[in-house]
C-alpha cells in the first residue's frame, strides 16, 4: 500500500480537469480504461483512443507531433503502457519536439487486467524522461498542482511530461463505441490543415 | 544492382514523405541516402517505427518503415492490433536476412518463415528484384491505396547498393 494512496485522486478526476484545459488539439489516449475513460468524460474527434498496440500511444502521438509540427499534441498514456514502449521516451527526449506533451497516469498497476502492480513504485519515470531530454517535467499528486503544471506546459516548448499519481479507481466506462477505422477517419478529419 | 539514390527518389516520386525505422546492413545505403536527404527519423524498436508511422499517416503524411525481418516479429503486435484493424497503412521496407538458410543462426528461421508469417496476418508482400522494380513499386502504391493496410517489400541481399559494395 502506497502511503499516499488515501489522498490521490483517481485518473477520471484527473482526465477531466486536463480535458476542460484542452480543446482542438489532437490527444492521443493508450489502451485499457485511460481510452474508455476518456471517451466517456469526453467524446471528441480530435481524440485518438487506441485499443490495442500496447506501449505504443507515445509512439503514435510523436508521429502526429512530427508532421504537424505548429500543433501541440497531447498523448495520455499509463505507467504499464510507458513501462512496455520506454525505448520511446529516448526517441522523444532525443529529436525533442516542441509541440509534444507526454501525460502519464501513474496508478502502479495494470488496471484493465486486474491490478497486478508494475514497477513504477519503484522506478521513477518522471526521472527517466529528464534523464532521456524531457525538456520540461513535472511529478503531481493532486488537482490543483496538475492543472497548474498543465496550464504551465501549454504555453511552454516541450516535449514536457506530466506524471500524475494517481489511486487505481476505475470509473464505470464502456468499451469505446467507435469502430477503430472510424477512429482513424474522424481523428485524420480533425487535425488537418 | 539499384543504387541507392534511385531507390530513394522512386520512393519520394511515389509520394512517401516520412521514413522510420530501425537499421539493416541490406539497407545501410537507403539509410545513409535518406540521411543525407535529411529525411529519416530514427527509431529504437520496430513497434516504435511502426507507431510514429501510424501517427503520421494520420497527420496526413505517406509513411515507410524500414527494417530487418526480425523487425517485423518485434513489431507484428503493432502491425495487427493498429494498423490493420484501423485502417492506417505504411510501406514496410524489409530486409531479408536468412534467405535461403545462408546467414547468421539468428536469422534462419525467420528467414524461412517470414512470407508465410505474413501471409498468415495477411499483410501482402512482394520481393524487389532489379528487373521488376517498376512493377514492384507500382504494386506497393496500389496496394496501399486499395488496402489501407501495412504493404511489406521485400529487399534481398545484393539488389540495393548497400554502404561497402
Amino acid at each position: 500500500m502506497r502511503p499516499e494512496q488515501g489522498t490521490l485522486i483517481s485518473r477520471a478526476q484527473a482526465m477531466e480537469a486536463l480535458l476542460e484545459l484542452l480543446t482542438d488539439q489532437p490527444v492521443i489516449i493508450c489502451n485499457g480504461f485511460p481510452s474508455r475513460e476518456a471517451h466517456k468524460i469526453a467524446d471528441r474527434p480530435t481524440h485518438f483512443y487506441m485499443i490495442g498496440s500496447m506501449g505504443n500511444a507515445s509512439a503514435i502521438a510523436l508521429g502526429v507531433a512530427l508532421a504537424k509540427p505548429n500543433k501541440q499534441v497531447i498523448t495520455f498514456d499509463g505507467d504499464g503502457n510507458v513501462l512496455m514502449g520506454m525505448g520511446t521516451l529516448a526517441t522523444v527526449g532525443a529529436l525533442k519536439p516542441k509541440n509534444f506533451i507526454h501525460v502519464i497516469f501513474d496508478n502502479e498497476v495494470y488496471g484493465t487486467t486486474g491490478n497486478q502492480p508494475t514497477v513504477s513504485n519503484v522506478v521513477p519515470l518522471e526521472k527517466v524522461a529528464k534523464s532521456a531530454g524531457y525538456v520540461n517535467v513535472e511529478r503531481v499528486l493532486d488537482r490543483d498542482d496538475l492543472v497548474y503544471e498543465f496550464k504551465d506546459m501549454l504555453k511552454k516548448d516541450g516535449p514536457s511530461l506530466l506524471l500524475i499519481k494517481v489511486n487505481e479507481f476505475v470509473e464505470d466506462a464502456g468499451r469505446v463505441l467507435h469502430d477503430p477505422p472510424d477512429i482513424t477517419r474522424r481523428f485524420m478529419k480533425a487535425i488537418e490543415g | 544492382m539499384i543504387e541507392s539514390d534511385v531507390f530513394v527518389q522512386t520512393m519520394q516520386d511515389m509520394g512517401v514523405n516520412f521514413f522510420t525505422g530501425v537499421p539493416d546492413s541490406i539497407l545501410g545505403g537507403i539509410i545513409a541516402e535518406l540521411m543525407n536527404r535529411r529525411l529519416y527519423t530514427p527509431a529504437v524498436r520496430e513497434d516504435e517505427a511502426v507507431g510514429m508511422a501510424a501517427g503520421a499517416y494520420m497527420a496526413g503524411k505517406t509513411p515507410a518503415v524500414l527494417m530487418q525481418n526480425s523487425g517485423l516479429g518485434t513489431s507484428l503486435n503493432a502491425l495487427i492490433s493498429l494498423n490493420v484493424i484501423y485502417q492506417q497503412p505504411c510501406i514496410l521496407i524489409v530486409s531479408w536476412r536468412g534467405q535461403g538458410g545462408k546467414d547468421a543462426p539468428e536469422h534462419l528461421v525467420m528467414g524461412e518463415v517470414m512470407p508465410q508469417l505474413l501471409d498468415t496476418v495477411k499483410i501482402p508482400h512482394r520481393t524487389l528484384t532489379e528487373k521488376t522494380v517498376i512493377e514492384d513499386f507500382r504494386w506497393v502504391a496500389e496496394t496501399f491505396m486499395k488496402q489501407r493496410i501495412p504493404v511489406a517489400l521485400f529487399i534481398t541481399k545484393g539488389v540495393v547498393k548497400g554502404l561497402h559494395p
